[in-house]
């Protein structure tokens, strides 16, 4: 799409510079005592509008947030996970999980990175800092990122049992049919309104329809499946003629089990 | 026999149906001042839709309650359920005839020499309501909030009867008139029972379950109360014996206390003699003092529901027995020394010096003291 | 498993005091709390799914809905995140940037004001309630005079305001400004001296410093434990570096400090106020947007900025591929959610009355815990 441009851009954000290297960013003040301690576990580093993100190795990152923490990093801001599946240009592992922190002496933040995967489960930092344990949780029920080590790793704000990770990228904005129906006579398999319906499907949902003499007769609609439930509970009456009529078609064939057909 | 039949049936039922009316009308009223007084203390009206600045409220409200469905859980032990709305409800109304209005003969239902204690006994009897109105609604919540009023109005029985045995030792009786008479001849048994006037007023707070003692019936706990599984008519039953306590309670105060129906103090003013020699007006004069007196104490009620925070449980209980009831005991204490010694007088001055130092205490101006607790960086 | 004595008792999601849809799992010996676990995720509604899906500046309304009691907040730590991203934070005008400092403080103290009604009103002081409702009032009668709406802002754009400051704003905000401080004074009246409320409050909920580091815990309860730390001050953004201002601590790290703490911050915010009016008078009208393309595409990189909060530091990560106009992935540093954690750690040891207490000193909002 053709973009816009006011007729004089001023001062545009300028060019980025090239950036420091590497090494430049592991030498940083900020970093350079904490990053001392665990120089192998590096794999890379980055700056960008001021902050320093350093890459590391994923199965050592309890000894690196134990270095940092003891070299002043006691708060630890936001720990959060991305899902770069539909990133352009993206090769290497699925998910990255990073680490904000915080030292209050230095008055600076830093940030952590490490790269994982669905199958491979990062260490758990909530020995270091507590405050990783409903962060972790949150990242494990949005992204499906395991954590090992973590005292409870369970779903937090999705419910016991649900299917699915909604932060993923496969995972659709509609959302998703969690089996939970409402008004099976109305709405299709799927639950839920369908996006970019009227609404004018909906008119006799509410209307009273002296229903509540059938009390004990309603349809109740089937949770997880077993197709639309007002269909499944209105021919109650009628259930017994398929079992009925079983035997009839059956009898013919087996002259022999006279006694035991109808 | 004609004689005998008035004296002794007629003229007492009437003068109880009287004073239930006036009752019934008080507690009506007060459902009406209390919305409206806390209106006015919060900065907003109360009701102002029916009638004439709510007025008619007091009608609509009794009508809702009696319109409204009733509905009993199903799984409720059903006598004690019937029963727990009622219990409070009938000992605390029938002590209102036990309580002098007015100058006797005409304005005293019956004058019973042992007045007081049978007021304080029917009146503890109320907590059985509660207590089966809380565990027979078959509700875990229902039940730990009618044990927990239970306990508060139980603990706060003792520190309400020991601080009425000091007025009782300077009286010598228990008769409600005898004490009002005692009071015109001498000072208020405020002043001279000050302390003792100061526990009253807040056992009479707890056993009436109102703020800053509401922890029972406060809804922003997990416990709901005793009263979660009544609805309409019982539900009011509740609010009625709550009420009715509260006026009870008034009238207690005032009549041990406060002078009653007189307004005077060492024989002088408007004394029992007096308003009798006034004939029939005297008496209405004495009743409209007693009420106006009791009107306060009601509205003190709903100042203190308006002002206070609600006490936790454990400090109340704590407040109780380790606060109360130790000073209730020091005053009995006090009190007979100084009826031992002979020096009664002497406790009028320590009274009126109590009075003056609170006086100059809440008059003092106030220092700004919330700002000198928060250490300030900038 | 479970010993004879103890009781295990839901508290919510349908509660009066639990300040919305928030579960708290008790295990309780009699009146005694031996565990709380709070369960969230009520009011989960995928704002950070749908920031994937929305243009930025789409973004915004969304981002108003999470603490729906300062939104104004929330917008500003979102568009503040999005002009760094963008590297625009130095083009953003002057009176822009004193708008979002008044639109912020108001809102502060109408966030507080909130905070004193529900915290008062759950422990039984029913009056604080009525008086505070009236000072919001007509704080929100400004919110509305600006953006037309009195919750759900939606006050800010990326790069300035969307608005100039209607005639007359200035002179209202001024005139609510110079009695407020009296109104406060009457507040704390009624609770700060009052020996019921310190019963209530005192020693309830202590939290060490360097507890509450740990935690992650900021925002008033951080600073009622005593650490001096304040995001305008700390990270200064906006104008605040120029603007003087206190910033209260407490000493015990109680309930009672850190009522103390947000009492003094309603008054530090009308000191705030009161600095920027003539500061804003001076600026030319309407200079109120940075020239930036009606389009906006970041460029590719990731960033996290924050901002102080009434409730603590809210902070917006936000990942940029540099070719859509959607984040790609933008992920919220919610306060309370956070605050919230320590709930268990505060409330082990005390009794189930004392649970509504710390419920309101934490001062949660579910929206915003559960996004």
């Amino acid at each position: 799409m053709s973009e816009q441009t006011p007729p004089s851009p001023p001062t545009p954000p300028a060019a980025p510079p090239p950036g420091r290297s590497v090494d430049d960013i592991k030498r940083d003040p900020l970093v350079a005592d904490a990053v001392s301690r665990v120089d192998d576990a590096v794999l890379g580093a980055k700056e960008f509008v001021g902050e320093i993100t350093l890459f590391f190795d994923r199965d050592r990152i309890v000894e690196v947030a134990r270095a940092f923490k003891d070299a002043g990093f006691v708060y630890l801001v936001d720990l959060s996970g991305v899902d770069y599946s539909k990133y352009p240009g993206h090769t290497g592992l699925r998910f990255s999980v990073s680490y904000t922190l915080y030292s209050f002496q230095k008055n600076a933040r830093v940030r952590l990175r490490v790269w994982t995967d669905e199958k491979w489960p990062v260490p758990s930092v909530t020995s270091v800092w507590r405050t990783a344990n409903w962060h972790e949780r949150e990242t494990f029920d949005m992204l499906g990122i395991q954590f090992s080590g973590h005292p409870n790793l369970e779903r937090i704000l999705m419910w016991e049992g649900f299917n699915g990770h909604p932060l993923r990228k496969d995972f659709p904005i509609r959302g998703i049919d969690t089996g939970a129906r409402i008004y099976p006579e109305v709405f299709p398999e799927g639950g839920g309104p369908k996006a970019g319906s009227t609404g004018k499907d909906v008119k006799d949902v509410n209307v009273y329809k002296g229903e509540w003499k059938r009390y004990g007769q309603w349809p109740v609609a089937q949770i997880g499946g077993g197709g639309n439930g007002a269909k499944a509970a209105a021919p109650a009456p009628a259930t017994p003629k398929p079992v009925a009529a079983a035997p009839a078609p059956a009898a013919p064939p087996a002259p022999t089990d006279e006694e035991e057909t109808e | 026999m004609n004689k005998a039949l008035m004296t002794y049936l007629i003229w007492p039922v009437v003068k109880f149906s009287i004073a239930f009316i006036i009752v019934q009308v008080i507690v009506a009223a007060m459902n009406w001042v209390e919305r409206r007084l806390l209106g006015l203390f919060q900065a907003r009206l109360g009701p102002n839709r029916v009638g004439y600045k709510g007025l008619l409220q007091i009608i609509a409200d009794p009508i809702k309650f009696l319109l409204k469905e009733d509905i009993v859980p199903a799984s409720a032990e059903k006598v004690a359920y019937f029963l727990g709305p009622v219990l409070p409800l009938i000992p605390r109304r029938s002590s209102s005839s036990l309580i002098p209005y007015g100058p006797p003969p005409a304005f005293t239902v019956t004058r019973v020499n042992v007045g007081l204690l049978l007021i304080l006994a029917l009146t503890s009897t109320a907590v059985y309501g509660i207590i089966l109105g809380g565990w027979a609604s078959n509700n875990k919540y229902s039940l730990m909030g009618g044990l927990r009023s239970a306990a508060q109005m139980v603990s706060y029985e003792v520190p309400f009867g020991l601080s009425i045995v000091g007025v009782l030792m300077i009286t010598g009786s228990l008769d409600l008139v005898t004490i009002v008479r005692y009071q015109e001849v001498n000072a208020w048994n405020f002043i001279p029972q000050i302390v003792a006037c100061f526990i009253f007023l807040v056992s009479m707070n707890a056993e009436n379950n109102r703020t800053p003692f509401d922890l029972p019936e406060a809804e922003s706990e997990l416990v709901a109360g005793y009263h979660t599984e009544y609805s309409a008519m019982k539900f009011a039953f509740f609010m009625l014996g709550e009420y009715s306590m509260m006026i009870v309670n008034s009238c207690l105060i005032v009549t041990l206390f406060f002078g009653g129906w007189t307004l005077g103090m060492f024989g002088i003013g408007l004394t029992t003699d007096v308003l009798n020699g006034m004939g029939i007006l005297g008496g209405l004069l004495g009743a409209a003092i007693f009420f106006t007196k009791v009107m306060m104490f009601l509205l003190m009620y709903v100042w203190f529901r308006a002002t206070f925070p609600r006490f936790r449980f454990d400090q109340l209980m704590d407040l109780g027995w380790k606060f109360m009831i130790p000073l209730a005991l020091a005053n009995i204490f006090v009190t007979g020394i100084f009826i031992l010694v002979g020096q009664e007088r002497l406790m009028y001055w320590i009274g009126l010096g109590t009075i003056a130092l609170a006086a100059l205490y809440l008059l003092k101006p106030k220092r700004a003291a919330a700002k000198q607790k928060v250490a300030h960086a900038s | 498993m479970f010993d004879v004595h103890e009781m295990e008792v839901n508290f919510g999601p349908q509660h009066p005091s639990t300040h919305g849809v928030l579960r708290v799992l008790l295990r309780i010996d009699g009146e005694r709390i031996i565990d709380a676990k709070p369960i969230i995720g009520y009011l989960h509604r995928g704002t950070e799914k749908l920031f994937e899906h929305m243009a930025y500046p789409q973004c915004i309304p969304h981002t108003d809905r999470m603490d729906y009691v300062a939104s104004a907040t929330n917008n500003l730590g979102f568009v503040e995140t999005v002009e760094k991203l963008m590297g625009i934070t130095a083009n953003i005008p002057r009176r822009a940037q004193l708008m979002r400092v008044m639109l912020s403080e108001l809102q502060r103290i109408s966030s507080h004001l909130l905070w004193l009604a529900t915290h008062a009103i759950d422990l039984g002081a029913m009056t604080p309630f009525f008086y505070t409702f009236r000072e919001r009032e007509q704080v929100l009668d400004f919110f509305e005079s600006y953006c037309g709406a009195r919750l759900t802002l939606n006050c800010m754009r990326i790069g300035g305001m969307p608005d100039d400051l209607p005639h007359g704003w200035l002179e209202d905000v001024e005139a609510f400004v110079d009695k407020f401080e009296a109104c406060v004074d009457e507040y704390e009246s009624l609770l700060t001296n009052n020996r019921i409320w310190k019963k209530r409050t005192i020693g309830i909920g202590v939290l060490s410093p360097e507890d509450a580091i740990d935690w992650g815990i900021t925002g008033p309860p951080l600073r009622g434990s005593g650490v001096e730390w304040d995001l305008r001050r700390a990270q200064p953004y906006e104008c605040y570096p120029e603007l003087q201002f206190e910033i209260p601590i407490g000493k015990n790290g109680d309930t009672y400090d850190r009522y103390l703490v947000r009492m003094e911050e309603m008054r530090q915010s009308t000191r705030i106020l009161k600095q920027c009016f003539p500061l804003v008078r001076a600026t030319p009208e309407g200079d109120i947007k940075a020239k930036i393309s009606k389009v906006i595409r970041p460029p590719e990189g990731e960033v996290y900025h924050s901002i102080e909060s009434p409730k603590g530091e809210l902070g917006y990560y936000i990942v940029s591929d540099g070719k859509t106009q959607n984040a790609y992935r933008c992920h919220v540093r919610p306060p309370s959610f956070v605050n919230l954690q320590a709930l268990p750690a505060m409330a082990r040891g005390h009794l189930v009355s004392d649970l509504v207490a710390l419920i309101g000193t934490i001062d949660i909002v579910l929206g915003e815990v559960d996004r």
